[in-house]
């Protein structure tokens, strides 16, 4: 168990490593870094004097243990374009992105485990076949192109919810939050349903392939015998041993929401990190893309491992295959 | 593949069509109408990309074509100009047109970016599985690392790192490399991880020791023996790995960060068509995006289709 833990966090020093050295460079090959912090009409000296402050100078390597070092505490520099503090951004852009991938995650695993319970219990019936036709068509269309057609159906045609951007938001003074109000409800709804669709149809799946599985066992027919009522053996004996493998997922699929959020923040305009990333790649913006970078491969990193050592302390299979 | 090239079979050509159908996968193939349907509209869609220049009405690329006094033009039965079958964008490029020309540019990128991806995990996964050792555990261990990772956010994070390392001047003429390149290594690891598995059964077989012990250098049993015996499974994924490196075109231009506008592929059109639906302009992000999803869609169940069929378990 030790040895296994100890072998991730390895792996995912290998993994940070690998990526800082990518955002590193992103500074070395794009454009002179002093070019983008002063005007047109700075001086060679001025110049010459940002360069010897920034360390631009000294060997590459110097210069990735310096950019590790600050990265390490949060300082990724200023934003090439609003001369912001990168970590600065991040973090106000943070709460939205959260919160999104919150309420997806939520709709997701609601959604997901009832209609995948239901299509587990009543395989035959006409709504189990349309929910699983319907969850069909979930996978195959592009988060876009679903996200366009909620905006098309709510939006400009029923009228119902606004089509773009974050609303109602109250600051808490940590946190700018958009649960408090109803504007901001109505705002979070239709990118959160993009958001969910996909990982929706996974949890579903899953659930229902768990739950046909179980009810072939052995001690649910034993159940049965005992006469206990259905209710009873679907969600007692049944619905707890299909949890195991939907623990895992969900842990796996917050990466995914994170992933897919990038293109559902575009899409409705919400100003999170990933709607920060796109626009930053259009600009050119390195150290809002470094930063970026670093922060997407640390939170996977995070997750990765918690469900890593989740999986091994609920499941003592793994733990005796692997020493 | 089968087929030996023996006089006699070349006698026979007329039979070879029989021969097809009798087949295991041709009979698995004429039974199923869902693959007969899908297989029809993936080669219409291959013949439409193909022939685009030929049967586009007009050349959207060509400003002599084109009148902005036509943008805008709702769909000829949708009450609009009978010239102009599908409508057209705000340009006043028919979008009938655009739509076949930028099909061809996803299909293009959606094949290159597949095949770039493959090649590279197909090779590294034989010489992963052949040679073993700590080749294997390096090359494994990069894989298993990636996918973990989605490979949709493999490909923005790539393509939006190779974007803004090209030069400006540079950006419009090589970033449907880049948008390549990064599709493509965005998917190796599948190909790697199927490829490696099969090399490893394929490894222990006489034939390869065979020509271990007639001394052929390690690199031409990889590729002459091992190779051909390991790419029934990785033709499946290829076909599924298409319909994702599509959507993946599709979604990166939509982004913004894939081909330019001015040679515009699916992506590209819908993300335009997005900004004039408010303003009631419906069909032309809906023309493009239907076009994407049926076309998703029948790769799709192309590949399902030969997961099944080319999968002796299922038999």
């Amino acid at each position: 168990m030790f040895s296994f833990i100890l072998r991730r966090l390895l792996q995912s020093v290998l993994v940070m490593a690998a990526v800082s050295a990518l955002s590193f460079s992103l500074f070395n090959f794009v454009g002179d870094p002093v070019n983008n912090m002063v005007g047109q009409e700075a001086s060679p000296e001025d110049r010459q004097n940002i360069r010897d402050a920034l360390g631009l100078d000294d060997p590459i390597l110097v210069q990735y243990v310096r950019f590790l070092g600050n990265a390490v505490q949060g300082d990724f520099g200023l934003s090439y374009r609003s001369k912001q503090d990168v970590s600065d951004m991040i973090l106000e852009r943070l709460p939205a992105t959260l919160e999104l991938v919150a309420v997806s995650a939520v709709i997701a695993l609601v959604i997901g485990v009832v209609a995948g319970v239901y299509t587990g219990i009543r395989r035959d019936s006409w709504l189990s076949r349309s929910i699983l036709s319907v969850s069909l068509v979930g996978v195959s269309l592009p988060t876009f192109i679903i996200g366009i057609g909620l905006i098309y159906l709510f939006a400009v045609y029923l009228r119902l919810l606004p089509s773009s951007g974050r609303a109602g938001v109250t600051d808490l003074g940590f946190w700018r939050t958009s649960f408090l109000t109803v504007d901001g409800w109505r705002a979070i709804i239709l990118p959160a349903l993009t958001l969910s669709l996909f990982q929706t149809t996974m949890i579903l799946r899953l659930v229902r392939s768990e739950m046909l599985e179980v009810m072939r066992t052995d001690y649910i027919k034993f159940a049965r015998a005992r006469g206990l009522s259905d209710r009873a053996i679907n969600f007692t004996h049944a619905l707890r041993n299909t949890l195991v493998p939907v623990v895992t997922i969900i842990g796996l699929n917050i990466g995914g929401l994170i992933a897919f959020s990038i293109i559902t923040e575009t899409v409705f305009q919400w100003p999170g990190t990933g709607l920060l990333f796109i626009q930053a790649v259009e600009f050119a913006d390195v150290p809002v893309m470094a930063a970026y970078l670093m922060f997407v491969a640390l939170m996977f990193v995070i997750v990765n491992l918690i469900v890593d050592i989740l999986y091994v302390s609920i499941d003592p299979r793994i733990r005796i295959g692997s020493s | 593949m089968t087929t030996d090239p023996t006089p006699h079979q070349v006698a026979s050509r007329p039979r070879m069509w029989t021969r097809i159908r009798e087949s295991d996968i041709g009979y698995s193939f004429f039974r199923s109408p869902f693959a007969m349907v899908a297989a029809a509209v993936t080669v219409a869609f291959l013949l439409a990309a193909a022939l685009a220049p030929w049967i586009a009405p007009y050349n959207p690329f060509d400003p002599a074509q084109v009148s902005l006094w036509d943008g805008k033009l709702p769909p000829s039965f949708a009450g609009g100009d009978e010239r102009y079958f599908l409508g057209t964008d705000n340009q006043g490029r028919d979008l009938w047109s655009t739509i076949l020309y930028g099909g061809r540019l996803s299909i293009i990128i959606g094949l290159a970016a597949v095949f770039f991806g493959m090649t590279l995990g197909v090779v590294l996964g034989v010489v992963a599985g052949y040679l073993g050792g700590w080749v294997d555990t390096l090359i494994m261990r990069v894989a298993d690392v990636q996918l973990t990772i989605p490979g949709i956010l493999v490909a923005i994070l790539i393509n939006g790192v190779g974007q803004i390392m090209l030069p400006q001047e540079l950006r419009a003429e090589f970033s449907v490399y880049v948008v390549i390149f990064a599709i493509g290594l965005s998917d190796w690891p599948q190909f790697a991880r199927v490829t490696r598995g099969a090399a490893l059964v394929e490894k222990e077989r006489e034939y390869v020791q065979a020509a271990r012990v007639i001394g052929l250098p390690g690199w031409l049993i990889m590729w002459r023996h091992v190779l051909p015996n390991v790419l029934r499974p990785v033709l499946v994924l290829a076909t599924i790995g298409l319909a994702l490196a599509i959507i993946a075109e599709a979604t990166l231009s939509f982004l913004g960060q894939g081909v330019p506008p001015t040679t515009p592929s699916l992506g590209t059109l819908i993300r335009v068509g997005q900004e004039f639906m408010f303003s009631g302009l419906w069909w032309i992000a809906f023309f493009p995006a239907l076009t994407l999803v049926i076309l998703v869609f029948a790769v799709n169940l192309l590949g399902d289709w030969m997961r099944d069929a080319l999968n002796p378990k299922l038999r």
